[in-house]
């Protein structure tokens, strides 16, 4: 183990760790603006109960979010020294533009949502929300830009005398072809995250809290939730078929990784599951479907894909002796439980809408054990999806350009790094049993009563308690 | 003026930006304990942060990206030679900020009571450590010829640095008690001007101090003028707590702040981390920065933005202008 290894694992760690936090936050902050918004159309207090009882789910993750996101701002020059300098001129203009252009507009309206209930008018207090979910989008954006140029590479030129890479066409780095298919698919991944969360939560009180008097409320998020998740996973396959088109020509060995496919084929066939050697260089059992992995690739169902022993030869090749393949078991079982955790939640939710067509009750324990399952299935594909993306890029930092090894800072010692991990693992496991207990608490407390709204003008006596206070 | 100086400016302008703002949100969190005797009074000084901490805290990740996409070098020798102090900043945040968001989440004393040390404790690290690692950077650390920092955690440990730290402490604490004399009603608001008066004593006596060693480090006239108007701006400040005028003082600590601030980017100019081993090292605006069209873009961006950005901040501050006491606290 060297200071590489552990910074690696840091790095992994901390972004899967943070990337629980933000689909959550991605996806919430807009169907709750959603609700408030209906609120404000039909006058209806079920909007608002549901507005106020997802927004406080909404606010007990969305913390998370923002204090292990500062992390991995600071991560790159903590821990990634070299990568930052060879990059720095065209990685960190992405970066900046993202906190100016989102984190600044993201947390400003949401303190005023969150304590401007009694302060704002009410249309401009819906329109908080609006900002801050249109800041939290913006943010994803410019975020999967900059990784999208680690992927692939593109608008900028080696600066021979100093090795450095330097941008030369900004609007090629954000409309990178990666950035703009990863964005669509990074977005519908975390609606499949807060859809199911809503379900979740919402069927929860339908089947166990049948006698309140917010039954109706209850449903309703229970239906809207499912739908959501539907759009979301359509979403999710149609972007991810674009996607997997666009790595097969940018990155062929991640694409081959992702089916431990080792000899070119054509017509190529999609592996279902393998048992055998993890790698699966070695095969007992293996369900495959024909022609499925060609068409996912090329979208012709006879085309070639490449394979790692082909891609290997030509890289070494090309970038000189080395080992140029990722971690197959890796990039194989992360692909695949991407995929079928992804569709899990889907089908799910089609079955809570069944259960209630026509307006039939659900009431079946299974039902329930799967609702309550839902969140974390979306999570798991998120997490898989991440770890597939980055670890099928290995061993580059920056494909083709810079090696993983050469990016980690050379001044930060084993012991500092280790110590860091440790520390940041600590905190992460202490904060994420508190985080989960207070999600239950307050899913299980139900929707608020609204009653008694205070009126939204700032002019009566001086005494009147806050709409909101910490 | 060239692209880098103004780069190195608008830098210069965050990082102000960020201790101006972020200064009396630590001082808040820090005088938690004294100023608040009780759980509800602890809840007045807690809200009077509430909805603007997160908003100040992104000028630190908006400093920390600008640097990053304009001196790249200077990003990356900075925030791996500063690793453990930047770690400590880092769980110090982390802790800080859930902890303003879920102490109020539950009902029982001991929940509450490890949350508010998280706040006192995540505030007094980051108010001491970014003290002591600007006091560094203006010092100058060992790099070698390759930019690398070869120092280790106790050279940054020096006792001009250990000043700094001191120093912006005061000032942080003081800024904070100004702060919350400016925000309250009744008695924290006697309590807070009080203490901001006895605080801010401390605070210009060691600003004084630190300021007159940095120049005798460094020094250009701009920095003399500016070391100068720090000073005064804080005896200003001080003079108007003193007669309870918290708005002159609350903006005396502000200008105090920024200008002391401004005073360390002003010493330090063209460079940005001097090595006190080879000159060959040191990092300067010039050989830090990254290409021209890179900050030729960046600077569109901060021309259209950073205006809109100020502009919804400060409205932010003007919804929430109101005082508050411990009657405005609802039950739960």
């Amino acid at each position: 183990m060297d200071a590489l290894d552990v910074a690696r694992w840091q790095f992994g760690v901390t972004t899967v760790y943070h990337f629980l936090f933000v689909p959550l936050t991605i996806g919430l902050s807009v169907l709750v603006a959603i609700l408030q918004t209906m609120w404000h159309r039909t006058g209806n207090e079920r909007y608002l109960k549901l507005t106020k009882f997802y927004g406080k789910l909404f606010l007990i993750n969305f913390a998370m979010g923002v204090v292990t996101g500062i992390v991995q701002e600071f991560q790159f020059g903590m821990n990634w020294s070299d990568y930052s300098r060879f990059v720095g001129d065209i990685f960190g203009a992405p970066l900046a533009i993202e906190a100016l252009v989102a984190f600044f507009l993201e947390s400003t309206f949401i303190g005023l949502w969150i304590f401007g209930w009694d302060r704002l008018p009410k249309r401009a207090h819906l329109a908080s929300i609006w900002a801050a979910a249109i800041g939290t989008n913006l943010s994803a954006y410019f975020i999967l830009a900059a990784n999208s140029f680690m992927q692939n590479p593109v608008g900028y030129r080696i600066n021979p005398d100093s090795g450095r890479a330097e941008l030369t066409d900004f609007p090629a780095v954000l409309t990178n072809k990666v950035a703009l298919i990863t964005f669509p698919h990074t977005l519908a991944g975390s609606f499949l995250v807060a859809g199911s969360m809503i379900v979740a939560v919402g069927l929860w009180h339908v089947i166990r809290n049948r006698d309140s008097a917010d039954t109706d409320a209850y449903r309703f998020a229970t239906k809207f939730g499912s739908w959501v998740v539907l759009v979301a996973s359509a979403a999710v396959l149609f972007t991810g078929d674009i996607q997997g088109k666009i790595m097969t020509d940018v990155q062929p060995m991640k694409m081959a990784a992702a089916e431990g496919l080792y000899t070119t084929e054509s017509p190529a066939s999609f592996s279902v599951l393998t048992i055998g050697s993890l790698d699966g260089s070695r095969e007992v059992f293996a369900l495959k479907i024909p022609y499925l992995l060609s068409f996912l690739g090329t979208g012709d169902p006879h085309g070639t894909v490449r394979g790692i022993d082909d891609l290997q030869a030509q890289y070494a090749t090309q970038y000189g002796p080395g080992s140029y393949t990722p971690i197959i078991p890796v990039t194989y079982w992360s692909f695949r439980f991407m995929i079928t955790f992804g569709l899990a939640a889907g089908a799910i939710a089609l079955l809570v809408l069944w259960s209630q067509r026509k307006g039939r009750t659900p009431s079946s324990k299974w039902l329930l054990r799967a609702g309550l399952a839902m969140p974390v299935l979306p999570l798991l594909a998120n997490s898989f999806g991440w770890i597939f993306t980055e670890m099928g890029r290995q061993p580059w930092i920056v494909f083709g350009e810079m090696l993983t090894r050469n990016g980690v800072s050379r001044s930060v010692s084993l012991t500092e790094v280790l110590t860091s991990f440790t520390a940041f693992t600590l905190i992460y496991a202490t904060l994420a049993v508190i985080e989960v207990k207070l999600l239950l608490r307050y899913a299980k407390a139900g929707v608020p009563d609204v009653t008694d709204q205070p009126p939204a003008d700032d002019t009566d006596d001086a005494e009147r308690p806050l709409a909101f206070a910490y | 003026m060239e692209l880098t100086t103004i780069w190195f400016l608008l830098v210069a302008v965050l990082f102000t930006g960020y201790f101006i703002l972020e200064g009396f949100d630590f001082g808040v969190g820090m005088l938690l304990p004294v100023l608040g005797r009780d759980d509800r009074e602890r809840r007045v000084l807690i809200n009077t942060i509430g909805p603007v901490w997160d908003g100040n805290e992104v000028w630190l990740i908006t400093a920390g990206g600008a640097m990053f996409a304009s001196f790249p070098e200077w990003y990356a020798t900075l925030f791996s030679g500063f690793y453990l102090p930047l770690l400590l900043i880092l769980l110090a945040l982390i802790a800080r900020g859930v902890a303003f968001e879920y102490r109020h989440k539950r009902p029982e004393a001991s929940w509450k009571r490890r949350w508010d040390a998280a706040i006192v404790i995540g505030s007094l690290l980051p108010a001491i450590l970014w003290g002591v690692a600007f006091a560094n950077i203006l010092r100058g650390v060992p790099l070698n010829a390759e930019h690398e920092y070869v120092g280790g955690l106790f050279n940054l440990l020096n006792p001009y640095a250990l000043l700094g730290g001191a120093t912006t402490l005061a000032l942080f604490l003081t800024h904070g008690a100004v702060f919350i004399a400016l925000k309250t009603t009744g008695d924290i608001r006697e309590r807070a001007g009080a203490l901001a008066v006895r605080l801010g004593v401390g605070a210009a006596v060691l600003a004084v101090g630190f300021l007159t060693w940095t120049l005798s480090i460094r020094s250009s006239a701009a920095a003399v003028v500016l070391a100068v108007g720090a000073a005064l701006a804080l005896l200003g400040g001080l003079a108007a707590a003193r007669v309870r005028r918290e708005g002159w003082a609350f903006t005396g600590t502000a200008v105090a702040i920024g200008l002391a601030v401004a005073t360390l980017f002003a010493a330090l100019f063209p460079n940005v981390l001097p090595s006190t081993l080879d000159a060959a090292g040191t990092l300067t605006a010039t050989n830090a920065a990254s290409t021209p069209y890179t900050l030729k873009i960046m600077t569109w961006v901060a021309v259209i933005f950073t205006p809109v950005v100020l502009g919804y901040q400060a409205w932010t501050y003007w919804v929430f202008r109101k005082r508050i006491g411990v009657a405005n606290i609802p039950q739960h």
